[in-house]
């Protein structure tokens, strides 16, 4: 363990931490744009700037030392993260009232914190460069205009979903986060999971039609086998948006495209919502227990006049290991052992 | 251990010395991309048809850039028993003529010559070092280098202990020419003392600083030089593998060095088992794409693992411990390289008795902007800024007055007139508020608006930006818009200290050296010309009369002769008048180009440049 104090307060934590690791032990807050508990560290912002032992460095990169003394609040620290602050926002879109992140965006945090004000931005030209939203991919947007480059998007694509739809490209002024080729997100090589997405700190990777629901409920995602924990969001009756559980040990808060936007069908009105019995050539809506007497009553007629192996039963993907567990022996039950799987069709 | 370079090298000086005393005249075209530039090739063909018109036998060869670039196109002729002549500014019609003069009636021209037996007017003030043999020996040939003690530093090398070498460099006190001025020795010490199965020496010849070209010229006029210094460090290191840095931009650079690369392998100075050593060294060139950042070395190093050239963020490993696909990486400027040999071969107490205590050996400036003899200069450490501009460079250009001469380009800075009497050093440079850098030195005269030249800089370290940390990407942005309004007559009262503070933060907090550099021109010149700032602000002034938008010209119809010069050379038909009637500049037409300015006859100097309240003429 090393030991180390934070704006005078004692903190001992692993060797290898770093400030910023133990600045949260601590409950002590530094403001950062591009660090991400889950991802590697960057570095690019340089906001989370403190002063140990009287050198500035990047409390996300930082390793303590024995004994370091560490001042969040040094003069040098705080002009290097108002001015970084002061600049983003000078090339940052103003309108954060239609922005899906207001009031929860991490700029908006991180500038309260510096503290930002009229007179200051006034001496400051301000700059957006305008740039196109990309809106090719059916889920989420880019808007460049509210991009901090702090590439947490890049770094998600590469190390959660091993797919590095995003890097950095050009230089300078012009630099931007880009598909290879600076292509539109729906011709590159993007799954569309939308991980980059969730873990956007500003407005810059927004969902479409967003809507704030009004309550979660905790649920699994019924998509396929894997089972990923998931917080539907409800507003009235309606499913709007679908997170994932943190908290889940299977997916651990990561989702594929289908789980996260392929939502719509719950309150779709093509949605089956009772079984349906044909009748004089005519599908009819029927009741559970009609269903399955039906279903009953012919299987056992096919058995009496085939035999078992007439009979044969093919299962879903969609459903979950233990559906399709029960499934089998329901069908073994019967006697035969044709069985098969929509995985293998 | 015996160490077989004699048979190459006799053979080598036996070439030489039949080559000088063959009875025939030699002629040298220095045909680096300088002189071919000015059309060092065409001279060539020149004079290979005068000879051939003529029947007069002589060798023509191919030579460096001696760095006379500003008497480009350089002829030297050796004939039999007679010293060496430069001939400066040869046009193929000169080289025509001086062939037949010379070569055929003995009529030496000595109107077209500049210096005799390479004895220019400066040469006490020179040392050269690093440029010794560039512009005398043929670079495409192994056997010119041999003769000239080429590869005996090599040789000497591989019969010593590695850490010998080392200590021999580290004694030395050579520094790392490539702006950083790091102790050479010790940079080579922390790559030895890493256990590794593979280790790399990488040269870097990334050389992008505007105005700046030392490197080039050393790669086209004596590549040897430098893979002589490679070879040395990989024996020192133990490095078998060896990369030179090369940016794409250096074609000829890249081709000289593709030739000198064979020919060495050829003779077994480079390849497997060099010279029965034991030790094998292997080189390849790697084009790089241009991008300023990747002169940084991890930026290099990712570069050339195939990824985006961005400079990472401390604390990380150095390269010296992992750099290239994470073994232990060796990276020096050509320069530094193109030093070792020597220092090997003629010992380090002959390297420290040039130049001074601290930065030992010499300095190679790319002296360039208004001054009467641009080019490559190789100074000893610790010359005064006065004796390169005012002795070797021949003063400021047209005798105007010298206002700021700018070193270490873009991450240097602009120091005035009364620090001329600087001795010029890697740490004096640093302390005065500019750098070395890798060598440019741009001389500035009092047509110069120092705002507008801070903007240059800055604006090349924004594009040159790889972007990845916010206060060089959007702290150099803000700081080139605050620049240009200032310019353009734009600017507020307070953007001064808002430009100082601003800068302050971003050398601070940047990533990397691009970034805590790139104020550097802007504070610089701030710290020496903030009066110049103040006028363009407050008076909507350009005292240098430079930014077109805080200038007007008009035409005093005193001294206005109606000539209608000016009238006829103006792009934009600016200007009104007729024989006999004054001209008149129309100030809404005029887009400021100047030209007419220029056009306007000495003895006239009718046409008036106004800034603020006060004007001048030409």
């Amino acid at each position: 363990m090393v030991t180390l104090y934070i704006d005078d307060i004692q903190v001992s934590v692993e060797k290898g931490s770093t400030i910023f690791d133990a600045a949260q032990k601590v409950g002590v807050y530094i403001p950062t744009l591009c660090h991400h508990p889950e991802l590697h560290t960057f570095g690019g912002c340089r906001v989370c700037m403190v002063e140990a032992n009287g050198k500035l460095v990047t409390a996300c990169r930082a390793p303590v030392t024995d004994g370091m003394v560490v001042r969040i609040d040094a003069e040098g620290a705080r002009k290097v993260q108002r001015m970084v602050v002061e600049l983003l926002l000078t090339k940052h879109n103003e309108d954060c009232q239609t922005c899906v992140k207001d009031s929860n965006c991490k700029l908006q945090e991180v500038a309260n914190y510096v503290g930002i004000t009229p007179e200051r931005m006034a001496m400051l030209r301000r700059s957006v460069t305008e740039v196109e939203i990309d809106e090719s991919n059916p889920f989420f947007n880019i808007d460049r205009t509210r991009c901090i480059l702090c590439g947490i998007c890049i770094r998600t694509c590469e190390e959660i979903n091993g797919v590095t739809a995003l890097d950095f490209g050009f230089r300078g002024e012009h630099t931007a986060v880009v598909t290879m080729g600076n292509k539109k997100l729906a011709e590159s090589t993007c799954e569309s999971c939308g991980e980059c997405m969730e873990r956007c700190p500003t407005g810059a990777l927004a969902r479409k039609n967003y809507e704030r629901p009004n309550r979660e409920v905790k649920s699994v995602c019924g998509y396929c086998g894997v089972g990923c924990g998931i917080h539907l969001g409800v507003r009235g009756d309606r499913v709007v948006s679908v997170r994932g559980d943190k908290d889940n040990p299977v997916n651990k808060g990561q989702l594929c495209v289908k789980g996260r936007f392929g939502y719509n069908f719950v309150n779709h009105p093509d949605r089956l919502t009772t079984p349906l019995i044909k009748r004089d050539g005519e599908l009819v809506e029927a009741s559970w227990d009609e269903a399955l007497d039906l279903v009953a009553s012919r299987f056992k007629e096919i058995i009496d006049e085939s035999g078992p192996n007439a009979l044969g039963g093919i299962s879903s993907a969609r459903c979950t290991t233990e559906d399709n567990y029960v499934f089998t022996r329901l069908i073994r039950s019967l006697g035969t052992n044709n069985l098969d799987h929509c995985a293998r069709l | 251990m015996r160490i077989k370079l004699e048979p190459l090298r006799q053979e080598a000086v036996k070439n030489w010395q039949e080559l000088q005393s063959f009875g025939q005249p030699i002629i040298l075209v220095g045909a680096a991309t300088c002189g071919r530039a000015s059309g060092a090739l065409d001279v060539m063909a020149a004079i290979g048809e005068k000879m051939k018109e003529l029947e007069i036998d002589a060798i023509v060869r191919q030579t460096g850039c001696v760095g006379m670039c500003h008497s480009e196109v350089l002829v030297d002729i050796i004939k039999p028993g007679r010293p060496r002549i430069t001939y400066a500014k040869i046009t193929p019609e000169l080289a025509k003529e001086l062939v037949e003069d010379y070569l055929v009636h003995d009529n030496a021209r000595e109107d077209l010559a500049i210096c005799v037996q390479g004895e220019t007017p400066d040469e006490d003030l020179q040392v050269r070092v690093v440029m010794r043999n560039c512009g005398h020996i043929d670079p495409n040939s192994i056997t010119d280098y041999l003769a000239q003690d080429g590869y005996m530093g090599l040789a000497k090398a591989l019969e010593m202990m590695p850490q010998e070498i080392i200590d021999e460099v580290k004694v030395s006190g050579l520094r790392g020419r490539g702006g950083g001025g790091f102790p050479a020795g010790r940079k080579w010490e922390s790559c030895l003392q890493v256990e590794s199965d593979q280790k790399y020496v990488i040269c870097n010849a990334d050389e992008g600083d505007p105005g700046a070209f030392m490197d080039r010229s050393v790669l086209e006029g004596d590549p040897h030089s430098v893979i002589e210094g490679m070879a040395i460090a990989g024996y020192a290191i133990g490095a078998s593998k060896g990369i030179l840095y090369v940016r794409a931009e250096y074609p000829l650079a890249i081709r000289q060095l593709k030739i000198a690369i064979e020919q060495a392998k050829e003779r077994n100075l480079l390849g497997e088992n060099i010279l029965g050593s034991g030790f094998s060294f292997d080189l390849d060139i790697f084009q790089g794409a241009g991008a300023f950042v990747c002169g940084e070395s991890t930026a290099l190093v990712l570069s050339i693992e195939g990824k985006r050239g961005m400079p990472k963020p401390l604390p990380r490993p150095r390269t010296s411990e992992e750099g290239l696909w994470g073994k232990p990486t060796l990276l020096n400027n050509v320069k530094t390289f193109a030093c070792v040999a020597q220092i090997i071969h003629r010992g380090p107490d002959w390297f420290k008795s040039i130049g001074t205590e601290k930065c030992p050996g010499t300095a190679v400036f790319a002296l360039t902007g208004k001054v009467n003899k641009c080019g490559l200069i190789e100074v000893p450490m610790g010359i005064e800024l006065d004796k390169i501009i005012n002795e070797i460079g021949g003063g400021v250009a047209g005798g105007r007055a010298f206002k700021a001469v700018q070193t270490g380009g873009p991450s240097g800075g602009c120091l005035p007139a009364d620090m001329l009497n600087l001795p010029v050093d890697i740490d004096s440079l640093t302390a005065a508020g500019s750098m070395m850098g890798s060598g440019g030195m741009v001389v500035m005269d009092d047509s110069t608006c120092m705002v507008d030249v801070a903007r240059y800089f800055l604006e090349f370290s924004l594009e040159e930006s790889c972007g990845q940390c916010a206060p060089c990407r959007v702290g150099t942005e803000q700081m080139l818009t605050i620049l240009k309004d200032i310019t353009q007559g734009k600017g507020r009262e307070g953007d001064i200290d808002l430009l100082v503070e601003m800068g302050k933060a971003i050398i601070d907090g940047s990533i990397c050296g691009l970034g805590q550099s790139a104020p550097n021109p802007v504070l610089s010149t701030i710290r020496y010309f903030r009066d110049e700032y103040e006028a363009h602000i407050r008076d909507k002034e350009c005292p240098a009369k430079a930014c077109k938008a805080l200038i007007t010209y008009t035409i005093d119809a005193e001294k206005c002769q109606a000539c209608g010069r000016c009238l006829k050379a103006c792009p934009t038909q600016a200007i009104t008048g007729a024989k006999k009637t004054p001209h008149t500049i129309d100030s809404d037409k005029c887009d400021k180009c100047g030209i007419c300015f220029s056009e306007c006859p000495d003895r006239f100097a009718a046409v008036l440049i106004t800034t603020g309240g006060t004007e001048s003429s030409n």
